[in-house]
């Protein structure tokens, strides 16, 4: 019988992927795409919980597409700022870029 | 008395002067003199007046004011002098008023100078009249502020830079302050706890009985804090630093007054409001104050630049004033109070003349001098008798402190004052040498272009020689006023049954 | 004439309101300057000699003390006050004559100095701390004029400033007197913490029962430290030969008459307790007597006329320390006296010599001095007389009284020693006389008698020197010690062995100096050359100077150049290194800030786990536990 626990699992298995891939991946691309993993481990955390606890509302699944929505704009926004940094220094490697420092 | 707020007006004196000069076009440096000078000389003025209506049959704080200011922590705005704080007060304002005439040709920025001259002679003041806790600490990080910007904008740089003298003065007193602000906290909160109500009031602290491991405690910060402050050993390496890269006024007021604060802190309220603590630390103090005396003269020894000298010298005398705080009697607590008022007036009188001699000459290294007694003469006589009174000659000012602090430490510390009073010949040494490769031998051609101070020049001299005499020929005038303070102050400390049953 | 007494003050005030007057009014107008100074001198002479004059014709025994306060706390009090008796009164009588007359000799010798004005106002306030100092009433404020005047010495010495040689006289003068007050100064304080009181005859009183002579040596001793820098005493005699640099007028009054005899004067002012303690009595002897006898071995062989009176003054001071240590008070204060004149005389006459040689003071650049300048020769002559003691000059009396004290006393290795340094004066004071007034060297031909301003202080003077004996002389019953004695110093009855034995060795002595430099029997340049060790050493003054000088610079300069190493690379340096470690520790923080976001994102994780596992285990415990 598949429970709440095997989704949840699934979840923080997602979500840890996600982590590894924001944490060491070079190219923003693919930090990106690592950050979009890691949302939808939250997003099936909300759905299963949902699912399991309170069946008779829908509050998870609402909050799993607000997730979907905000993270299209995300994406966008990110894609934007990669793109512009790209034009600027023809690379999307994070290692050469340290504008934060001081 | 009463209807006229003497105190708060002495005290306001020099703010609404900086104020007025803030307001005053910045090109019409002639009017932001006046301004100075005015507002100074009104505060010598009243300080006077406190000096000579002090009641001393009644004894005791006169001329209080207290307005309730920070009710929830017991902050009043309280203001009142006695014995042990008018000579002080006297003595910031003599120095205040000389320290504007001493920078009168200050050619850059006066408007700033002036301003925040009078900004650190307001804060100076404000400690020596504050009878709240609060208050005191509140002035005392007045006079920081103004003290950097003078030193880095207006200081000069000679074997360290003014940058890293303003620096290094700035961070030590911050420190000093930190240890102080921790021991008050801890005092405020202990007292509160035993009072059942929340007070800064210093006497109403006093009065509180504390146990001896948090008054020694305590006592060891403040002695941390002020002993800074005192330039006391080993954290006095900002004192001649300081001195150097500082302007001639800010030079004056830091040797002469802000020192002070630290002696004078130490008796007002530590010795007052920790009398076991005192008592338990003070032959550690002693121990240090020896090293002062004869570490710093022996250093003193070796400087080539005038204000190196003044600056280590100072640092020896402080030794004295710390060994009579540290003997805790009657007799040392006297002469410690008078040596800093000596000391004050005759570092101020130093300072002012070796300013005017760098101005002029721009350079104070000792070896460029030679035989100016025949092209200064006045600038000669002033700094002779800076000298002979710094070697505590009997007739000037400071041999009245040196010799009752010596009789006072005597009584408690002999092998410890045996050397201490060694130091007189060292002084004498380094002195008479600086004074002799200055002023005496053949006379140098390249300094007859060299004018002898004349006009304004001469106020400090006058003002600061005038009290170093009197104060010297007469020093029941001073030593009267602050042997009744004393007395009460240590009346109501039970300082003897602290040591009986300690 | 009790007013006359309770006025005394006015005789300090008014040397040192005409040092204000000419300090702060008339420095630009040197005669009216020297004048006010030598007419505040003349009144308060004339007060001296009135209460002088009251003293001596009262009973002995009688004190006069008035005092103002002026410093005053519970435990400590020092006064401002006047003792008048008769120690004090000979004293002031000394003080007063001498320094009038060299004042008056000053016009002369001073005309046209430019600093006249600044050289009167020092005379002044010298004459005025003297003058408090003589008239103290207790030893806080003895120890404030002590100090007055050697200021007004450092001063005088020092007065023509452009002189480098001046400039470093001076200073070692003041130097060297500061040692000794070091001492002095500890035996005042420990004074004042015994007994809380400094007065003469309230620590007199005190002192009667009070016999713990492991308190009373050291401050015995420290005491004496004060004269021993302050009368030149071996081991600090250093500063007084070079203190020569000065005005020779101030030679004569400052180091020769009044001030060096200061140390004296307190041995005696304060004998009620030097004389309880009996190795401090015979330590202060010693130390008299080697001083005496060392100062007249270096003074055989100088040649610079000051120079050798000088070191005559030295050894004349170690006699009266001598004397004092002896216990023979009363003498020495008679020999103080004596002294004060005959060698007053002796500066100013070498004064007036070195006048008329345009500032000549080797003796042997003069010579035949004696028909140029008849007056100064002659008035030096009876100087030299006296201080060689021939009877009946003052000196005789007074190095008598010395010497038969001592002798009966029982001290006879120190009356041996006296009596050497006695025949030892007379040679080398008229070795001075013979090869510079009667010399055959021919320099001095062209030198002339001084002006009268100056010779009549010389005539005064060796008139005080002939007949100033006479008041302490057994032939007129001893005036001088009926008034001035001390109890336990007991007077002694004349010896008329010791007398005849004195004259003779002084006789001797001149007649050695007569066969040597007058009629050159024996050549003084053989025996130069066959003691020619023995020579260097006492013209170098046995190297004294150059070992202090050495000391100095080894432990003083050294221990300074040392203690500014410490402070500069380990006070300041751990200052610094502070300063730099809190730099330091924050650039190497800083590296862990590279700007990447993705680092910071670690940190953050980093930190998110942290928190989780601690609460986790938190609850954990909490929970479970």
């Amino acid at each position: 019988m598949i429970g709440l626990n095997h989704y949840l699992i699934l979840g923080t298995c997602l979500f840890g992927i996600g982590i590894y891939g924001v944490l060491s991946k070079r190219n923003a691309i693919a930090v990106l795409m690592s950050v979009e993993l890691m949302l939808n481990a939250a997003n099936i955390n909300f759905v299963a919980v949902n699912h399991f606890i309170r069946p008779d509302q829908a509050i998870g699944q609402l909050f799993a597409i607000f997730v979907i929505v905000v993270a299209a704009a995300e994406v966008a926004v990110g894609l934007a700022l990669i793109l512009s940094i790209y034009r600027h220094a023809s690379s999307t490697n994070l290692n050469d870029f340290n504008l934060m420092k001081w | 008395m009463q209807s006229f707020h003497i105190l708060t007006v002495t005290l306001m004196a020099p703010l609404l002067g900086a104020v007025l000069i803030m307001l005053t076009p910045r090109n019409n440096e002639k009017l932001i003199r006046y301004i100075a000078a005015i507002s100074t000389f009104i505060s010598l003025i009243l300080s006077l007046v406190v000096f000579f209506g002090y009641d001393h049959s009644v004894k005791g704080m006169q001329f209080v004011e207290s307005v309730p200011w920070v009710g929830d922590l017991g902050v009043n705005f309280a203001l009142g002098v006695d014995g042990i704080s008018i000579p002080l007060l006297l003595l910031t304002n003599l120095i205040g008023f000389s320290a504007v005439y001493a920078s009168w040709h200050t050619e850059e920025r006066v408007q700033e100078f002036f301003s925040l001259l009078l900004l650190l002679i307001a804060g100076v003041m404000g400690t020596f009249l504050a009878t709240d806790l609060f208050i005191f600490f509140l002035f005392y990080e007045v006079v920081v502020v103004p003290i950097y910007i003078l030193v880095i904008v207006f200081g000069s740089s000679k074997r360290v830079t003014k940058e890293y003298a303003g620096m290094k003065l700035t961070i030590y007193l911050l420190i000093g302050s930190a240890f102080l602000l921790v021991g008050l906290i801890a005092l405020f909160v202990k007292a509160q706890a035993m009072l059942g109500y929340p007070s800064m009031d210093i006497a109403t602290l006093a009065t509180v009985q504390y146990p001896v491991e948090f008054q020694v405690l305590v006592f060891v910060l403040m002695a941390l804090g002020f002993g800074t402050l005192l330039s006391m050993f080993p954290f006095h390496a900002w004192s001649p630093d300081g001195y150097a890269g500082a302007p001639t006024a800010v030079s004056m007021i830091h040797a002469g007054v802000l020192k002070k604060i630290g002696g004078y802190g130490l008796i007002r309220i530590g010795i007052f409001i920790l009398p076991a603590g005192a008592k338990l630390v003070a032959p550690v103090i002693a121990v240090l104050a020896i090293a002062n005396v004869v570490y710093a003269a022996f250093v003193t020894l070796n400087q080539k630049d005038l204000k190196y000298i003044v600056g280590y010298s100072s640092v020896s005398h402080m030794g004295y004033v710390l060994i009579g705080i540290a003997a805790l009697n009657l007799i040392s607590l006297n002469g410690a109070v008078m040596m800093m008022f000596a000391h004050g007036v005759m570092s101020a009188l130093f300072f002012a003349m070796i300013g005017n001699l760098y101005h002029k000459s721009h350079t104070r290294n000792v070896a460029d001098f030679g035989g100016l007694a025949h092209q200064m003469p006045r600038l000669a006589f002033g700094l002779m008798l800076a000298g002979l009174a710094s070697l505590g000659l009997p007739g000037l000012v400071n041999f009245v402190g040196e010799f009752t602090i010596f009789v006072g430490a005597f009584n408690e510390y002999r092998v410890l004052t045996v050397i201490a009073v060694s130091g007189i010949v060292l002084t004498a040494v380094y002195i008479l040498r600086t004074l002799g490769d200055v002023l005496f031998g053949p006379r140098k051609a390249e300094w007859d272009h060299l004018q002898d101070l004349r006009g304004v020049e001469m106020v400090p001299l006058i003002v600061l020689g005038l009290a170093i005499i009197i104060g010297g020929v007469l020093p029941f005038t001073v030593m009267d006023l602050i042997n009744g303070g004393m007395g009460q102050l240590l009346a109501s400390t039970n300082l003897i049954q602290v040591g009986g049953s300690l | 004439m009790f007013d006359l007494f309770s006025g005394s003050w006015i005789i300090v005030a008014l040397p040192f309101a005409a040092f204000a007057a000419i300090g702060l009014f008339l420095h630009r107008w040197p005669k009216a300057a020297a004048y006010t100074s030598i007419l505040a001198m003349a009144l308060s002479t004339l007060w001296s000699i009135l209460i002088a004059i009251q003293v001596f014709t009262a009973a002995p025994g009688q004190v006069f003390t008035a005092a103002v306060r002026w410093l005053e706390m519970p435990g400590l009090r020092v006064d401002m006050g006047i003792l008048i008796d008769p120690l004090s009164a000979v004293m002031l009588l000394v003080v007063t004559i001498v320094a009038l007359l060299v004042q008056i000799y000053s016009l002369g010798y001073m005309e046209g100095d430019p600093g006249l004005s600044s050289y009167f106002a020092y005379h002044s306030i010298f004459a005025g701390s003297m003058l408090g100092l003589v008239l103290s009433s207790n030893f806080g404020q003895v120890f404030v004029f002590w100090e007055l005047v050697g200021l007004c010495s450092y001063l005088l010495i020092g007065f023509w400033f452009g002189r480098d040689s001046a400039k470093e006289a001076a200073k070692k003068a003041f130097i060297t007197n500061r040692v000794g007050d070091f001492g002095f100064l500890l035996g005042i304080l420990a004074l004042a913490v015994l007994f809380g009181n400094l007065d003469y005859q309230h620590l007199a009183m005190r002192l009667t029962d009070y016999h713990n002579l492991a308190v009373l040596l050291p401050i015995a001793l420290l005491l004496f430290a004060g004269p021993v820098g302050k009368s030149a005493q071996f081991p600090l005699h250093v500063w007084l030969p070079d203190a020569m640099e000065g005005p020779t007028p101030v030679s004569a009054l400052i180091h020769a008459a009044t001030m060096v005899a200061a140390g004296v004067y307190l041995l005696a002012r304060a004998f009620f307790i030097f004389s309880a303690v009996p190795q401090a009595m015979y330590l202060i002897a010693v130390v008299g007597g080697f001083t005496a006898l060392f100062a007249a071995s270096i003074a055989l062989v100088q040649i610079d006329i000051k120079r050798i009176l000088a070191y005559s003054t030295l050894s004349q001071l170690g006699y009266m320390v001598m004397a004092m240590g002896i216990g023979a008070m009363t003498a020495g204060m008679f020999h103080l006296m004596t002294h004060a004149f005959f060698k007053s005389l002796l500066f100013l006459g070498a004064g007036s010599v070195i006048h008329a040689m345009h500032g000549e003071q080797d003796i042997w650049k003069m010579g035949r001095l004696s028909a140029k300048m008849p007056v100064t020769t002659w008035t030096f002559v009876i100087g030299a007389l006296a201080l060689a003691g021939i009877p009946p000059l003052s000196g005789f009396w007074s190095k008598d009284e010395i010497l038969l004290g001592a002798f009966s006393r029982g001290h006879l290795f120190l009356y041996g020693l006296g009596s050497l340094v006695a025949f030892m004066t007379a040679f080398y004071m008229f070795r001075l006389i013979f090869v510079a007034f009667f010399g055959s060297g021919t320099k001095g031909s062209h030198a002339h008698e001084s002006p009268p301003v100056m010779t009549w202080p010389l005539l005064i003077l060796a008139l005080l020197s002939v007949v100033a004996g006479f008041v302490g002389s057994p032939l007129l019953g001893n005036v001088f010690g009926k008034y001035i004695n001390a109890p336990g110093a007991a007077h002694h009855e004349m010896n008329i062995a010791i007398m005849v034995v004195s004259s003779l060795l002084a006789a001797g002595g001149i007649f050695l100096a007569w066969l040597i430099y007058q009629k050159e029997v024996i050549s003084h340049l053989e025996l130069k050359q066959r003691f020619a060790s023995v020579y260097e050493i006492l013209y170098h003054k046995y190297y004294i100077d150059e070992l202090y000088a050495r000391l100095v610079a080894v432990f003083i300069d050294g221990s300074a150049r040392v203690l500014e190493w410490v402070d500069l690379k380990i006070v300041n340096g751990l200052v610094n290194g502070l300063a730099y470690f809190t730099g330091w520790s924050g650039k190497q923080l800083s590296y862990t800030e590279n700007g990447q976001v993705q680092t910071y994102a670690l940190y953050l994780f980093g930190g998110v786990l942290v928190i989780l596992v601690g609460a986790v285990l938190a609850v954990y415990y909490t929970v479970l536990a």
